[in-house]
């Protein structure tokens, strides 16, 4: 249940919106839209991204769904007032690599705990892997954010969805969208398979979401 | 609100009347037809023709309003045909600011320099200013590769979903002697237009059999060509009481409304076929995008317009 009647309201039409100006058609391949606890997890290239996603799941299965989003982009001012209020987003610090200096907030660990947190037992998250846009044209290496997720949450339904055209809409480095038709296909549900090891799922999981992008 | 032109009344209840024949007529095939290979057929039949319904009255709607309903009609149109166009061909990233530059300040330029009536600029605006900055932005942004290609792709989408399609509220300058200046004009060009579309069709579906593009449009046939031009020509020139043309002149000008409209439809079907779809868009049930609906308009009414500017506007 949403706490905020306001709030829920305005998230309808910033949904709304958001549709509308991503014009996105939304397909489900060997899948159906479900309010049960999940994670969708898509490619990135657009600060979009996680807007359109949100915004294409039929209301009552939005109402049960939160965004992962960067701290580092979404903490700030307005931004987070959106992010937190609208999305109900679950802001981390993002995941750095090895050897990366890492900050106070940065440690990869407390992201999980913020996510297992945010999920409770009935919250869906909508995640994506890569850890940062890409430039749109490939799918890069998926982090290990998820699979650690699915360590903590044997079972998860995790549904993989590919985002056409974002980065056309509004690519990396660029604050004006320009309008384009996007698509987003959502794929068949997918979970971390007993004894299966960290680059197998991390691999199989981004296949997933390849596969979705060469359906067109 | 003001009083409202009785022709203009008429031609509007014509319209309705049509539709509501046409309603009926899907209705009875609904019923009565029961092959299963024509059902689809039918299927799509009704939904264009509930389509139809809804874009007559938003179409009616906007021309009751005045000048500024049919600028802001046409203007989203012209933001939606140019998002289905570039959508379905190739950018680069490097091409960004300059489709941001042909969305946001180019079109809505366009209109409102019809809006203030400024036809001097309103005809050079994208064919001179738009096609010298294009490039010049694109060049700007630094990236070569296939940069012509690039160029020439925005230009033609501002010069189509823009610049042609903004000749149909255009028509709303047109200071006619003795006619004045008349949203009954617009309601002739469209509806000669797109009748001659659907008679196409009509005629199409029920005697085509000789293909004349097929690999352009392999639902075009020189039935369905014949029979609509000829149809929507003879209702066209039935309408010359609406016009400032004599019945004669109408026959004319309405048989060049439907060979443009044909151009139209085939040069944008060829592009279609060059990206590898059947149509522009999802937008317009059973019709496509608003583009396959619009295709006709974009090649009819710049000629329609100049027509009359020559020979009625002193």
């Amino acid at each position: 249940m949403r706490a905020r009647p306001l709030a829920g309201m305005f998230a309808g039409v910033i949904a709304a919106a958001a549709r509308m100006v991503s014009g996105v058609q939304v397909r489900w391949v060997d899948s159906e839209p479900d309010p049960r606890q999940a994670v969708y997890f898509a490619n990135h290239s657009s600060h979009l991204d996680f807007v359109v996603l949100w915004s294409s799941l039929p209301a009552e299965v939005r109402a049960v769904t939160r965004p992962v989003a960067a701290q580092d982009y979404w903490n700030r001012g307005l931004r987070r007032a959106i992010a937190v209020n609208v999305f109900r987003a679950v802001l981390v610090a993002r995941h750095v690599g090895k050897g990366e200096a890492l900050d106070a907030s940065g440690d990869p660990r407390l992201a999980i705990e913020h996510m297992l947190e945010a999920m409770g037992d009935n919250q869906s998250l909508i995640l994506f892997p890569e850890g940062t846009r890409g430039t749109g044209e490939e799918v890069a290496a998926f982090k290990s954010g998820l699979y650690y997720l699915c360590r903590h949450r044997p079972g998860s339904r995790l549904i993989p969805a590919y985002l056409h055209n974002l980065n056309r809409i509004l690519p990396k480095g660029e604050f004006l969208p320009v309008p384009f038709i996007s698509k987003l296909t959502f794929g068949p549900a997918m979970a971390l398979a007993a004894g299966e090891d960290k680059r197998a799922f991390l691999s199989r999981a981004r296949d997933a979401v390849c596969r979705l992008k060469d359906l067109g | 609100m003001k009083n409202l032109d009785p022709q203009l009344v008429w031609a509007l209840s014509g319209v309705l009347g049509l539709l509501a024949i046409s309603t009926l007529i899907g209705l009875g095939l609904k019923i009565g037809v029961k092959k299963t290979e024509a059902q689809a057929t039918i299927r799509n039949l009704n939904a264009r023709i509930g389509a139809w319904w809804v874009m007559s009255v938003i179409f009616g709607l906007t021309l009751v309003i005045g000048q500024i309903g049919s600028l802001v009609l046409f203007g989203i149109m012209s933001l939606l045909a140019l998002r289905e166009y570039v959508t379905l061909l190739p950018t680069r990233r490097a091409d960004h600011r300059t489709l941001f530059w042909s969305f946001f300040i180019f079109t809505p330029l366009q209109y409102f320099l019809i809006g203030i009536h400024w036809y001097g600029m309103f005809a050079i605006l994208i064919p001179v200013y738009a096609f010298l900055f294009v490039p010049t932005r694109l060049a700007i942004a630094g990236d070569t590769e296939s940069f012509l290609d690039r160029a020439s792709t925005i230009q033609w989408g501002l010069m189509v979903c823009v610049y042609c399609l903004s000749y149909t509220p255009a028509l709303l300058m047109l200071n006619i002697p003795g006619y004045g200046r008349s949203a009954k004009l617009m309601l002739y060009l469209v509806v000669v237009d797109q009748l001659s579309d659907v008679l196409q069709y009509v005629w199409g579906k029920l005697l085509g059999r000789h293909k004349i593009a097929p690999v352009v449009s392999p639902n075009k046939t020189w039935e369905g060509f014949i029979g609509g031009v000829l149809t929507a020509t003879l209702i066209g020139t039935a309408l010359w009481w609406m016009t400032p043309f004599r019945p004669w002149v109408a026959a004319l000008v309405s048989l060049t409304i439907t060979l443009m409209g044909f151009a139209g439809g085939l040069t944008m079907s060829a592009i279609k076929r060059d990206r590898g779809v059947k149509d522009y868009g999802t937008m317009i049930k059973g019709h496509g995008g608003i583009l396959d609906r619009m295709d006709s308009m974009c090649f009819a009414a710049p000629i329609f317009f100049h027509i009359v500017r020559y020979f009625y506007v002193k």
